[in-house]
Parts: C-alpha cells; structure tokens; sequence
C-alpha cells in the first residue's frame, strides 16, 4: 500500500497493504462488464464527479481567475484590516462577492484563485507520481515477478532496502538538502521513489501465481517468448490490480504532498499549495479559521473521493471476479 | 530458532549501514558547500574553519562517513571555540548552529515523543479493535456501515486540518481544553492528560481507521475458519469459542504490525509535534530543516531509520515466538 | 423393565421429515428434502451422495450448526429429545458431550495456536464441571492413546501442524471420544487422506463403535467407504433420500436407478477391459475397492 493514510508520522502501515494483498490475492477477470456495475454506483459516481471538478478547476484555473476578478498572487490591501492585525475584513474570512472564498489575512491574497492553483499542484504531483510509481512498480514486480532467481533477489532487496526508510523524514531530509527549483519535479521523483515498492510487491506476488497458471504454460508451450508472454497473457490479468492500486496510490500521494508541503519542503512559496495554505493558516486558526477551513475541507474531499473511488472500484472487480 | 535471529540480526546490520552510507552520501553529494550549510546564519569565517576542520570536510567522502560511523561507536570529539567537546558514543554529531550536542538535544526531546506516541498507540490499538471486532460481529449492520464511513472519513482528513478543527472547537471555542503545552506527568497529572488529549486523538485517528478495518477483516475471515466450526461442534461455551479460537487467532497480526507502528513513531510524529508546538523530536527535525541544520537532520533520519529496522526485526521474532507454526516448525 | 426394553429398541437417532432451506437472493432455496432415517443404538449409517446432495447440511441440522440464512424444520429426536427448535443452551450441552462431530479436513479443523491436548481436553473441561486441568490433561492423554497415537504423552503438548495428515484425523476422532459421545457424525473424514490412511481410519472408527457401542453417521461421497463401516446407508441426490436400506442389500440389488448408476460408476477389478459405461454423474471414486 502506498501512503493511502494521510497520517504521515511514519510508514504507511502494511495493515492496508495485507488486507488489499488478500482480496486481490487472485488476479480478477476481465473489465467489460465492470463498468456497468461502476456507473450505477452512487458512491463511485459522487467520488468521480468531485475528482471531475477539482481536475477541471486545475486545468481552467486561469480561466476561472480571469472570471473571479483576482490572481492568486495579487495583494489585496482593501480587504484586510490593518489595526486588527491585517485579520480579513468581513465575517468568514472576507467571503464576499468581491473574494468568493475570502482572503488571506497578512496578504490579502484571494484564496479562490489559490486554491484553483493549489489543485494544479496537488494533482499535478499526485497524478505524476501515480504514473511514475505504477509504471516503475508493474516493472519491476512483472520482472522480479516472472523471472525469479536472481533478478528477483535483486529487485526484492531493494524494494525491502526502500520501505525500511522512515519515507517521510527521508523526503524531508532529501527535499531539504536540494536547491528550490524545480520543485514539483523533484516533489515527483522523491515521492516516487520511496513509492514504487508497494505497488511492485503486489505485482510481484501475482505475477508469481499467474506464472503458474496454464495459459502461460500453454503459451510456453507454443514458443512465445518472455516478452510475449509477460505483456500479452500476464499483464491484462493484471489490469483490475493496477486499476485499484493506483487509484489508492493517488489520495496518499496528494496527502503526502500536501504534507511535504505543509512543513514548508514542498512548493516553494508564492506558488500555491493546498498544504502550504494549511500551514501558512495556522498561526491564524483562532482568529480567522476559514483560512485554514477552505482548504483544509478540499483536501480533505479530494482524498475522500479518491479513497472511496478506489474502494468501490475494488468491491466491483472482486464481486465481478466471484460472479465470473 | 537462534539460526532464524542471527540472520535477521545480520540483515538488519547490513541495511541499517546502507541506510547511514545512503543518507550520508545525500548529504554529502547535495550539499553545495557543507561548511557553510552546517554553520547556519550568523556564521563567521572562524567557525566556518572549525566546521571544516571537525568534520574534516576537506577529506575525501569515505574518511569522513568513517569517521561518522566510528563516532556512532567510540565517540569523537570536536574543537569548538577552543575548548574540546567530548561527545560519547553513540556520537550523533554536533550542532554548530545551536552549539549543542545533538544527543543531547534528541535526548532532551524524547521524553514527549514517547509520550505522544504510547498514548497515541494506546487509545488506537483499543479503539481500532474494538471497532473492528463490533463491526465485525455486526456485519453488514447499521454499526458495521457507521464504522466503515467513519473510518472512511478518518483516513483521509489529514491530520494537520483534524488538529487545527479540533483546536478551534475544543481549545478557542468551548475552552474545555487547554492549549496543549507539554506537561509532565510528575507535575500535574489532570493537566498532563488534557494537555496531551487532542495530540494523541489527533495522531490516533488514521491509525484507529486502518487498524479497525484490519481487525474487521481479520474476525470475518476467521470466523469462517474450519476450527471454529469444530470448537462449536463441541459445544463449549461462546466465550471460550470466541477468545480462543476467534479473537487469538485474528487480533494475533494486528500485534506484530502494532509493533512496527509504534517503532517508527518513535522517531517522532513530525506533523502532529509541529502543529501544536510541541518539543518532541519530530518537531526537531521539522525545526532543523527549517534552520538546515545539517548535522541534527542527519542524526534524526537515523534515528528513525534506526526505530523502524530495529521495529521491524523485534516484530518479525515476535512473530516467531507467538506463531507455533513458525516457531516449532513442520515435523511429520 | 418395559421401559428399559423400549429404550434399548428405540432408535438413537430419529429424523423425520427434515427440510433444510436457505435464504437467497432468488427466493428460499431447499437443500435437503423430507428427510427420514433412523439410526439404531449402536448402528452405524452411512450417508452417500455427490458434493451438492444435502449430506452435509444434513449433518449440520442435527447438530445446530447450519449456516447464517439457514433453517430446518421437521423433527430429529435425539434418545427422546426433539433437537429441533432446542434452546441454544441445551443444544451446547449436546454437542460435544452426547454427539460429537468429525469433519473433512484435519488441518485447518484444528486451531493452529493451541496444542493438541489443549483442543482435545476443551470439551471435557467445558462440560465437566468440577473437573481439574490436570485431570482434562489425562484423559486427553487416554483419547490419543485410543486413537493409537504413540507417545501421547509427550505428542499432546504438540501443535497441529507437527502431525501427519492421518495423525490429525486421529486427533479429531479423539477429540470426539473424549467425551464418549452416543453418536458420532463422521463428514467425509477419509476424503482428505491417502488411501492408506484411509484403511487406517476406517478401521479405528469400526474398532472404536465396537468398543463404546457409540452410534455413528458417515457421511461420504465414497461407496467403498460406505461398505466396509456401516450397516445402512441412505443415498442422497439433490436433497432427496432415493435409496434406504442394509448396505449388502442396496449394492447387491439396488431400487433406484440413481444407486444404479453410482454403483457402476465404481471401477471393479474384474470389470470387462473396453468401455466403461458413460454416465451424467461424477465418478464418486476412483479408489478400487479390492474385494
């Protein structure tokens, strides 16, 4: 299991990592007939179409400042108090029509049009490191996997020798270490990194099972070769697995992000994060709790959405697979 | 079964030196120039000197990670403003920014970590079992569906946002409970605990989520279990039916991944010690990283590393001793 | 005396009637069908069927223990008692104690955790009462030496899986004497096991109802089985009785055409080399019965 808990005190613990082991134990069928069963699932449909919103508010975030009237690195002076300690003028944080979520207090920054660019952030690293991982992972565990022996010493080692790191000091320590550009790059890479294991021991455990199984040995049989076999008979087999694992991965990673974010070795300030604004709001929780509220709640939605997303995709590929 | 332990024992050397080589050589490749960075603001061209000179940064890569390592064992000593300081093994470095020891400082600190920890530990070990075995016993019931969204929820809620909400409510709002400070036990028991309530429920509730849906599945699965049926068949009474051979054998995991929680939580909650102010050590490693003091991040993420290994090696024997199948071994 | 004489005529075990059903998606389904048999003091019977024939949940509804969504109605009187719609207090007293049960698979049957003795001595413990652990210990000591495990008392602090397949079974059938139950349900205790281990088994539990007088229900899918141990037999398809009667008699000279074809499918050794006859049932064995 990939960091799919948002507390990020220390390793994601193997509890998820047994309990997904255990019902994708046997690789599911197919995925045709799933999507039925998906599209009428409320709770699948409301993740999905939350997830659908904060992608759309990513992408057209420019668009979407252009219409609210306020980037998000504008300041502005009006909406903030100065003998009140520079507090946001206006109950709720200075909601008003003017700043549909309300300001920043200190800067009087527009928090609308921060939290549109936070969510580019937030999903750009999430998504990317899900892709990074899922492809590294489905890598190495259909190489270690397959081919056993030595390459799967190998592979093993390492993938033991990277979830013994304490992960999140780790990334501290290493994001700390680096110069400031680049940062979601880096964010990327180093979440990645400590990442990739947990998706490549499940890959690696059914692709063991999978090699035994008499299709492949009938492909042996026929003269394919290791290539042919591992992309054409194991990988579809598969496909439900890293579905949901990915699917998993992505509320762990933007938690994780956010949390890297939030102890200020994340993106570097003024560029936006949802973390970032948590943290920044924290000196301000009594007086103004919006600040931290608004973006508290979207995290907070966002990795809901993605968790129960992959839990209702995992209920209907096993339920699938016991019906097939 | 000694054969089993010397070789976890020599695994678990042999990574946590890859572990101190590897965090060593990040250091050491990512710094630009580690004299400057070690000294921190405030530095003077003197003390720069005395850093290059401790640490011997002039040297090549390997003298200087083996002179860190023999310090791990025999101690070092290091020349600061004139005066020698003896630092004992296990020598985890000196901090140049805040003239101390870092053993000192992770010692000083360690106190409210493990305080943080153990009662985090505690209230989500209960209250994810019990959950767990309610909705378990429940299952497909009101109680069981409530647990699964509350546990939902809990997962994803992000701790930092859960702190501050329930500061806001509990501490700004209602007042019923102080803002937490670290008090000692010694000191003032009522207070030591209103003071560390909101850290540790903070801290316990992602845990909580996870460790209620594994006992849940857990009791499920071994409610279907062939031996149960047979302890039924022989009409013992349901008390002796669930603590023995439904309890025992489920909650028996739950134990040994409880261990490994708990070990890597000992070098420190770093979110929850930062949000409320509280001088564990993760807020030191947090701190230093802000301050990029090189020396007392590298000994934290040891340290850590250190936690977690050591955790996971006492698990994995602990899993010997308590599973008779490991621990006798097959025998026709 | 007339009393005594009834009771030692009447039968030990006597289902009437019995319909199990189960709650389904689809509506309730019934698995076992009007049911009747009868089971002598110190008789044995066997009951035949194919996987899916009811055998089992028959077994299941004598002793309480069907499934969640499962009901039986009809009647099973127990030495006078009515088990059926017994309070869940009384039936535990039972269980174990007057009928005690054997199941297929040995291994995962028996808690892993917990040392043989201590699983054998568990019911005697639970319902003794008064009794010390000291004396469960011996008299799980006396089971597994019944059950002809050598060195029990030294094996009975060992865990399951530091025995043989066929050791395990015995285990079992010494948790089940332990108590010195009335009657005991045998669930297809051989299918698990070697051939040979099979003989093994079969021959204890032939030797153990011998020495207790204890009545016995095998339940199998094995005719092979089913003729050396019991007397009658009962043959089960798709929850229905179609066959009772003395083993000689219904192999010999069997009413029904379902008994017919399962007998064929048994390979003989002094069948004809050619083709065997096709039937639309599973071969229940393949194990010879070498006569």
């Amino acid at each position: 299991m990939t960091f799919s808990s948002t507390s990020l005190e220390s390793e994601a613990t193997p509890a998820g990592d047994s309990s997904l082991e255990t019902t994708l134990e046997s690789p599911p069928a197919s995925g045709r007939r799933l999507f039925r069963a998906f599209v009428t699932d409320w709770g699948a449909m409301l993740s999905t179409a939350y997830i659908l919103l904060i992608v759309l508010m990513a992408i057209f975030a420019p668009l979407l400042t252009m219409l609210s009237g306020w980037g998000p690195y504008q300041f502005d002076q009006s909406a903030i108090d100065p003998n009140l300690g520079a507090v946001p003028i206006g109950p709720f944080g200075g909601i008003s029509a003017e700043h549909w979520f309300g300001v920043e207090p200190g800067s009087g920054r527009d928090i609308f049009a921060r939290i549109a660019y936070g969510a580019r952030v937030s999903m750009t690293v999430a998504l990317s490191a899900t892709l990074l991982t899922t492809v590294i992972g489905v890598v190495m565990g259909l190489l270690a996997g397959y081919f056993g022996g030595l390459i799967d010493l190998v592979i093993s080692r390492v993938m033991e020798f990277l979830m013994a790191f304490p992960a999140l000091i780790f990334m501290i320590a290493i994001l700390s270490a680096l110069p400031a550009d680049n940062r979601v790059v880096l964010l990327v890479i180093v979440i990645s990194l400590f990442g990739w294991p947990y998706l490549a021991r499940i890959v690696r455990s059914q692709t063991l099972s999978l090699k035994e199984r008499e299709f492949v040995e009938a492909a042996k049989a026929s003269g394919a070769s290791s290539g042919r076999i591992i992309f054409r008979e194991i990988l579809p087999n598969l496909q439900s697995t890293i579905i949901v694992m990915a699917t998993l991965a992505v509320p762990g990673y933007i938690g994780t992000e956010a949390g890297l974010s939030f102890l200020g070795v994340g993106v570097v300030p003024p560029t936006p994060s949802w973390g970032q604004m948590i943290a920044a709001a924290t000196p301000w929780y009594a007086v103004d709790p919006m600040y931290f509220v608004i973006p508290g709640v979207f995290l907070f939605l966002l990795v809901l959405s993605f968790t129960t997303l992959g839990d209702r995709i995992r209920t209907i590929a096993t339920s699938g697979e016991a019906r097939s | 079964m000694i054969r089993i332990a010397g070789s976890r024992l020599l695994g678990m050397i042999i990574v946590l030196f890859l572990v101190t080589l590897f965090t060593y050589a990040i250091f050491f490749l990512l710094s630009a120039d580690p004299a400057v960075q070690i000294c921190g603001k405030n530095c003077t061209p003197e003390r720069i000197e005395q850093i290059r000179l401790n640490l011997g940064l002039d040297q090549p890569f390997w003298t200087q990670f083996w002179g860190y390592v023999g310090g791990l064992f025999t101690g070092r000593t290091f020349m600061v403003a004139g005066a020698s300081v003896e630092c004992a093994a296990p020598c985890l470095g000196y901090s140049f920014q805040t003239s101390q020891l870092v053993g000192d400082m992770i010692v000083q600190r360690l106190p409210i970590t493990a305080t943080i920890a153990i009662g985090a530990a505690v209230l989500w070990l209960l209250g994810g079992v019990v959950a767990g075995v309610l909705s378990a016993v429940k299952e497909g019931k009101f109680l069981d569906r409530f647990f699964a969204g509350l546990t939902l929820g809990s997962m994803s809620i992000p701790n930092y946002v859960l702190a501050l909400a329930l500061q806001f409510i509990f501490v700004v709002a209602l007042g019923w409970l102080p803002f937490p400070q670290a008090v000692k036990f010694s000191d003032d028991p009522v207070q030591w605990f209103l003071n560390f309530i909101l850290p540790w429920i903070v801290l316990a509730v992602g845990y909580a989520a996870v460790y209620t849906r594994l006992t849940r599945a857990n009791v499920i699965d071994t409610l279907q279990e062939n031996y149960v049926r047979t302890a039924r068949a022989k009409g013992l009474q349901p008390g002796l039916v669930w603590r023995r051979h439904a309890l025992r054998p489920a909650l028996t995991p739950i134990v040994t991944i409880f261990g490994m929680d708990v070990a890597g939580l000992l070098g420190g909650a770093v979110i929850t010690e930062t949000v409320f102010g509280l001088n564990g050590v993760g807020k030191l490693t947090a701190d230093s990283i802000t301050a990029n003091d090189q020396p007392v991040i590298m000994a934290v993420t040891l340290l850590s590393a250190f936690f977690v290994i050591v955790g996971n090696m006492v698990v994995d024997l602990l899993y010997t001793a308590i599973d008779p199948r490991v621990r006798t071994g097959a025998s026709a | 005396m007339t009393d005594d004489v009834n009771k030692n005529s009447s039968p030990l075990l006597s289902v009437r009637d019995l319909t199990v059903s189960f709650r389904t998606a689809q509506g309730p389904v019934r698995v076992v069908r009007n049911l009747d048999f009868d089971v002598p003091r110190g008789g044995a019977l066997g009951i035949v069927g194919e996987s899916g024939s009811g055998k089992s949940m028959t077994s299941l509804s004598i002793m309480g223990l069907l499934p969640k969504g499962g009901t039986a109605t009809g009647s099973v009187r127990f030495d006078g008692t009515e088990l059926l719609g017994l309070a869940e207090r009384e039936m535990r007293g039972v269980r174990g104690d007057r009928i005690a049960m054997i199941f297929q698979d040995p291994l995962s049957s028996l808690n892993p955790y917990y040392k043989v003795g201590t699983q054998i001595a568990e019911a005697y413990l639970s319902h003794r009462s008064g009794v010390s652990r000291k004396q469960a210990r011996s008299v799980a000591i006396e089971a597994m030496e019944r059950v002809h495990i050598r060195d029990a008392a030294r094996r009975v602090d060992h865990y399951p899986h530091q025995f043989s397949g066929g050791m395990r079974q015995r285990i079992m059938i010494a948790m089940a004497l332990s108590m010195e139950p009335d009657l005991i349900i045998a669930d297809e205790p051989t299918t698990a096991l070697d051939v040979t281990v099979q003989a093994q088994i079969l021959d204890l539990l032939s030797e153990i109802r011998q020495e207790t007088g204890a009545g016995l229900i095998l339940i199998t899918h094995d005719l092979a089985v089913v003729s050396e141990v019991t007397d009658e037999i009962v043959v089960m398809r798709e929850g229905v009785a179609v066959e009772r009667g003395q083993v000689e008699q219904v192999f010999s000279d069997p009413q029904a055409d379902y008994t017919r074809r399962l007998l064929d499918a048994v390979p003989r050794i002094d069948d004809e080399i050619g083709l065997m006859r096709t039937t639309d049932i599973l071969i229940p064995s393949e194990r010879r019965s070498v006569r």
